[in-house]
């Protein structure tokens, strides 16, 4: 069953991919594409629910199946249906209908990177497939064809490719280390290097932790290897943006925290666990100083998709049960929250005509009902009770008390209240305040946005209130079967 | 392959080589010309290939044969081509702006190598491997690593900036061949592809930069900040 669901899920964005690139007709690829972000979807919660707490390997121990991956693909699995369905919206008023097919097909493929490669069992192949998501996506990105489109595109693929080379560095340094153990020749499979951890020498392990965190890291856009992610982020059509942020960035983050799990099976995880939290507060950290003094609408959601990487990093690292739960709780949410707010933002963006906050006032009076939800969103996103972000955030807080790192809880504390206080007060002045800092907008819309535009964020809200009220026994059980296998504790 | 009780002869010929691609890694750090960078990092690939298929020979990996043709063919024939080919299209020859002479970079360079030297020095004496082929190994890996992110920092063309991705690779492969000979051979094979999309892929950015940009230095590069 799992191994059908495997094939179909990997199966549906290729179809679709190829299928729109053949078909090279709008209609039919905007058809495709949601049909398989459909099928990716349902498949992802089948794969959720029957992972259970085992793990499935699949054709010569090369593809794994786990709750962890099963998780992050479910994850991306929701992006990629509300960005899908939003795209069709949103691309339609670009005008370039002649080259939407590709679009769609370059989406597909990039949907289809983000699903295989949480279940890649082989730290190189896993290398492999997170280089491949930078290249599909880097076309996604400058798809626009702007100078400043081409310039973050640019930019996106030289950090992150000088990025994850230093990650396979560090694979290749683990590999090492491992065959000081194992002998020459063996598979680089997860729970292999996992069993092998505590033989390997402690040196080797840091080293390599180390670098794969400043490897994956660049591509998970913690600070200080973030540079491209707002850049990229800002650049590319909303629909990308929000794949950027709410699935591309969990896919690299589960590399760490593979990682960490070998780390921590060897019992010396301590320097690797203080890294990956300093990195992660420092994250935070820029996360707010940026967001506070920012002018653009969309790197105001970059810097904020860079702050809730931080958040989660802090959570793995505490780790523990709590910790875990709630990074894990805090993916998902922010998967949702972040897919509404560029979604938001997108639409703002084409009815004003412009991507500076100061372009965008009185979104109130002039979209009701995409103001409000909007406006939702920023609230949720900032971690205001009751949503789901409120949850996960304060499940973090409390387990950095319970493991002890108080004064990493009360600097994150902090932060968040100053990320609330400013996130909020670009809110306040786009809805509120009357006077425009750039030229008179609102003419340079030339059609209403239609219903594709709103639905999804209604799609991203509700469910994200409902995560906020109530928190499904089911998902503790499978958190709690996750954090199981990251604490090193053997099965 | 076990290090310590290698052939006198077949540790001296790796030391050579692994010697031999720092060489000409200094020479792309030493140089401003576009087609200096290419010819050695051709030359380095080459060097490498020779490096696989000696390891293969001493170490009794047959695979590594492959590797090496594949390496030859891929990394010293076919991609020096595609960077060829838009050396051709561009209008520059050489670096225009330098925040460092040649000069002084190698400088720099030379203190990646001592920093280096160090790092894989503390790891082989943990691991009781002085005075072994490892350190030469790690270190030129690592050295290899740093004049790569040195070509990418200091210097402003796009070709170079593709050339020191393609150094910070080559650096990783060199090392892999030394210290994880026994490397399955399906992963070095996806990561060789992988290589070739990812310089394809660069040519039609590059394209895009001309066509949109206007330039391919990324001085040029400054609309995006805050």
């Amino acid at each position: 069953m799992i191994g059908t669901l495997l094939i179909v899920i990997v199966a549906a964005p290729a179809i679709a991919a190829i299928g729109a690139f053949v078909a090279d007709h709008t209609r039919t690829a905007e058809a495709l594409n949601l049909a398989a972000s459909l099928v990716v979807f349902a498949a992802a919660l089948g794969l959720v629910v029957l992972s259970g707490g085992g793990h499935h390997v699949y054709w010569r121990q090369y593809i794994m199946l786990d709750a962890l991956g099963a998780w992050v693909i479910l994850c991306g699995a929701i992006v990629y249906l509300l960005s899908s369905i939003y795209a069709i919206g949103y691309l339609r008023l670009l005008d370039e209908d002649e080259r939407l097919p590709r679009f769609y097909a370059l989406f597909a493929g990039f949907a289809l990177t983000i699903v295989a490669a949480p279940l890649m069992n082989n730290a190189g192949l896993y290398w492999v497939a997170i280089e491949l998501t930078t290249l599909v996506s880097t076309f996604l990105v400058a798809f626009e064809r702007h100078a400043s489109s081409i310039e973050a595109a640019w930019k996106y693929i030289i950090v992150v490719s000088a990025g994850i080379s230093v990650a396979l560095l560090g694979t290749v340094i683990l590999y090492w280390g491992g065959s000081l153990v194992l002998g020459p020749t063996y598979d680089l499979t997860w729970e292999t290097l996992r069993r092998a951890a505590p033989q390997i020498d402690p040196t080797i392990l840091t080293l390599s932790f180390l670098l794969v965190l400043v490897g994956y890291g660049t591509k998970v856009g913690l600070a200080p290897m973030h540079t491209w992610l707002p850049d990229a982020h800002s650049e590319s059509p909303a629909p990308v943006s929000a794949m950027l942020s709410g699935a591309l960035l969990n896919t690299a983050m589960l590399g760490i925290v593979r990682f960490l799990a070998i780390a921590n099976a060897a019992n010396s995880g301590f320097l690797s666990r203080g890294a990956f939290i300093g990195l992660g507060l420092f994250s935070v950290l820029v996360g707010a100083l940026f967001i506070v003094r920012q002018r653009g609408i969309k790197r105001l959601m970059a810097y904020s998709s860079v702050e809730h990487m931080g958040i989660m990093a802090l959570g793995f690292g505490i780790g523990g049960p709590l910790g875990v739960a709630g990074a894990l709780y805090h993916m998902l949410n922010h998967s949702l929250n972040k897919s509404l707010m560029f979604f938001g933002a997108g639409n703002a963006m084409r009815f004003y005509g412009s991507k500076a906050i100061g372009g965008i006032r009185d979104v109130g009076g002039r979209l009701p009902v995409q103001g409000a939800l909007w406006l939702a969103g920023a609230a949720a996103i900032t971690g205001a009770p009751p949503f789901g972000l409120f949850l996960s955030e304060f499940t973090i807080l409390r387990a950095g008390l319970h493991g002890n790192y108080h004064w990493v809880t009360y600097a994150m504390a902090v932060l968040l209240i100053i990320i609330f206080i400013g996130f909020l007060n670009h809110f306040r002045a786009m809805y509120y305040e009357r006077n425009y800092e750039t030229s008179e907008p609102g003419e340079r819309m030339r059609a209403p946005l239609s219903a594709w535009c709103v639905v999804p964020m209604w799609l991203a809200l509700v469910p994200l209130l409902v995560l906020g009220l109530w928190w499904p026994a089911d998902i503790w059980y499978h958190f709690a079967a996750i954090s199981q296998s990251l604490s090193g504790a053997l099965p | 392959m076990v290090v310590t009780q290698l052939d006198p002869l077949a540790a001296s010929l790796f030391s050579l080589m692994t010697i031999i691609s720092l060489l000409l890694a200094f020479v792309m750090l030493g140089s401003r010309w576009l087609d200096n960078y290419l010819y050695a990092f051709a030359a380095e690939s080459w060097v490498i290939a020779g490096l696989s298929a000696s390891v293969g020979y001493y170490g009794g990996y047959p695979e590594l044969y492959l590797i090496a043709i594949l390496t030859a063919l891929f990394r010293g024939l076919l991609l020096p081509y595609l960077l060829w080919r838009i050396i051709r299209r561009l209008s520059v020859n050489r670096e225009l702006h330098e925040i460092l002479r040649p000069s002084s970079s190698l400088v720099v360079g030379a203190a990646a190598v001592v920093f280096s030297l160090v790092v894989a020095y503390r790891i082989g004496e943990q691991l009781h491997l002085t005075g072994t082929v490892v350190v030469l190994a790690l270190t030129v890996m690592l050295s290899m690593k740093l004049i790569g992110f040195l070509m990418l920092t200091i210097r402003h063309e796009a070709i170079t900036h593709i050339l020191g991705l393609l150094v910070l690779e080559n650096g990783i492969f060199l090392g892999a061949q030394i210290l994880v000979p026994g490397m399955p051979l399906l992963i070095e094979l996806v990561i060789l592809f992988d290589l070739l999309i990812v310089v394809v892929c660069f040519g039609v950015l590059v394209r895009f930069l001309i066509a949109q940009v206007g330039s391919t230095s990324s001085l040029e590069l400054k609309r995006l900040v805050g």
